[in-house]
């Protein structure tokens, strides 16, 4: 049952193969067996899964069918979800049961899915190896020695393992393509405001956007169908329709014109990645896709852009976090100064507490234009740089790492090497557009990913790209020893 | 543009951490590290280029100026830690 995709689990609990009880509790004891390695899993809701998935099967029983009614998912913690600790992988949210649900797991829920629990990340988003997690460091499990990527290093290990179908994720610089690319997943971030933020916990919130990582493009499109849309409860959300994405995985690529940047394709790239983007380049080639070179001259710029503006909304998101109304609070405080002080210093970890400092510099009097404005600047270039490439091509398509999944431990004390792999997906950030990363192929035993990137709101082409190199390739079925 | 070791105390203490005389140390040199790196973008031009903050340069939506939300009060203190008589408790402030 484990190695089903999202979309034949759906199938199967439909023609009463199994129920969701017997799938959820298969589940439930293969996190229980595996995970201790792994370390995906903050909270397991082992009751309440079981719970749920006993009144998915009665509602089943009385011939209500839907989808996803008593589909697994399992949630990244920064989604609040009402009675369920909400950690944010932080010690300073360790004590914090949601009082309400976010919007992206309401819809999942009210659709019949259920939740196993809640899954490890980079504290508060803030990383891309899953190692700044106050509950220890997520484990790759092609290769146990090795990061999973971040932040949603927990909703990318789950599933590579076969312990849920999918998982929730946020991507604000590359935190779900870059561990799908690093775990042999498919990985959707949609365009900035399609799901709505409501009921995440806010990192940078002009970069923030919900997704999903799953083994295929079909999975991605049934779970993006179900949630995105126009949220009231979220000022950023887009009133844009949300197209019909089964309606068009299937259409064949005749005629898509596809454009590869040349930064792309630099220095930076480890070769080897780049013969297997070559590769699948060929597939996509041979399946009726067309290629043109463009070139995005202002990318090299984006990683400084990137950490100046998301450091900064960090540390005024972050501002909330006062040892007074939730969260953590120091022993004996002296005075109000005290309480602040050495709870923030007590209860945040060190990338978190260097990225507020970061932040508060670049908007502190007399550097504030030099640094937040001019990388404001540059994120205009940047999105001025996708709008004319669009002009002539449907879709981007390049690696979406440098490198392959580097030694656990081995960037933790040089933080600009870890920023600088983010190199290919801060870009789609910037500019808000929408991406995906698909596995294209496996180099020492690790696998790699290719990204596409598509215009805005066009989410349906991404997935019908990815789904048509899916039906001629099976790199997204390929499963890491011993899972 | 370096920070030096009291830049960074002031920046700690704008931003209400409470970072010992080691932390200044090792946050000095770290900052310096990306501050390096980001320094790198001043070389790019910028000229008459308008910043972006939202990428879809889109507004703030507005709403009817109506009550919208019910009372959860006690729900959010009961995550706090320390109210009495529903009010949040914090060191005294005034003597």
């Amino acid at each position: 049952m484990h190695q089903l995709t999202l979309a034949k689990i759906s199938k199967a609990l439909a023609d009463k193969q199994f129920s969701a009880r017997e799938l959820t509790a298969h589940l439930l004891s293969r996190i229980e067996q595996l995970d201790p390695q792994l370390n995906s899993f903050i909270t397991v809701s082992k009751d309440a899964a079981l719970q749920q998935a006993e009144a998915a099967d009665e509602l089943r029983s009385t011939g209500i069918t839907a989808p996803l009614l008593g589909v697994p998912l399992a949630h990244k913690d920064l989604f609040c979800t009402e009675g369920v600790r909400t950690s944010c992988a932080s010690k300073m949210l360790d004590n914090f049961i949601a009082p309400y649900t976010a919007t992206v797991v309401n819809k999942l829920e009210r659709l019949g899915c259920i939740s196993l629990g809640k899954l490890n990340m980079d504290e508060f988003a803030m990383g891309s190896s899953g190692e700044t997690s106050f509950y220890g460091a997520t484990k790759n499990p092609w290769d146990l020695t090795r990061v999973p990527g971040g932040s949603s290093s927990g909703s990318a290990v789950a599933v590579a393992a076969r312990l849920v179908p999918a998982s929730t994720g946020s991507d604000s610089g590359g935190s779900i393509r870059q561990p799908a690319a690093f775990t042999g997943l498919t990985g959707i971030k949609p365009t900035y405001g399609r799901l709505s933020r409501w009921g995440m916990s806010a990192y940078a919130s002009s970069f923030d956007q919900a997704g999903f990582l799953a083994h295929t493009a079909e999975d991605c499109a049934i779970l993006l169908q179900a949630t995105a849309g126009f949220d009231e409860r979220d000022s950023t959300s887009a009133q844009q329709p949300v197209d019909d994405y089964a309606a068009t995985l299937s259409q064949p690529l005749q005629g898509l014109r596809i454009g590869l940047p040349k930064e792309y394709f630099d220095s930076r790239l480890d070769a080897r990645i780049g013969d297997v983007i070559n590769t699948a380049i060929e597939q996509l080639k041979q399946q009726g896709a067309t290629f043109v070179d463009i070139s995005l001259p202002s990318l090299p710029h984006a990683v400084p852009a990137y950490y100046v503006i998301a450091s900064a909304e960090a540390s005024t998101n972050l501002a909330r976090f006062d040892g007074v109304r939730f969260g953590y609070r120091c022993d004996d405080p002296k005075d109000l100064d005290d309480l602040y002080l050495r709870s923030r210093n007590e209860a945040f970890g060190e990338e978190v507490k260097r990225r507020i400092m970061m932040g508060t510099y670049s908007l502190s009097t007399g550097y504030y234009d030099a640094y937040y404005l001019k990388a404001q600047k540059i994120r205009r270039l940047i999105k001025n740089d996708f709008d004319s490439a669009f002009k002539d091509v449907d879709l981007i398509l390049g690696p979406t790492t440098p490198n392959l999944p580097w030694p656990l431990g081995s960037k933790l004390n040089d933080p600009v090497a870890a920023y600088l792999e983010d190199i290919y997906t801060v870009p789609a950030n910037l500019a808000g557009l929408p991406g995906l990363s698909m596995p294209a192929g496996i180099l020492d035993g690790l696998p790699v990913g290719v990204q596409l990137l598509a215009p805005y709101f066009q989410e349906a082409r991404l997935l019908q790209v990815a789904h048509q190199f899916q039906q001629h390739t099976d790199w997204h079925a390929r499963t890491p020893a011993g899972f | 543009m370096a920070l030096e070791r009291c830049d960074v105390e002031k920046l700690a203490h704008l931003a209400r951490l409470g970072l010992d005389d080691a932390q200044i140390d090792s946050s000095t040199a770290s900052l310096n590290t990306v501050l390096d790196m980001i320094n790198a973008m001043q070389a790019v031009n910028t000229d008459n280029i308008a910043p972006l903050a939202n990428p879809l340069e889109a507004t703030q939506r507005l709403r009817p100026d109506t009550v919208t939300e019910s009372n959860h009060r006690d729900d959010y203190q009961a995550l706090a830690p320390a109210v009495e008589n529903g009010l949040y408790l914090v060191p005294k402030v005034i003597d």
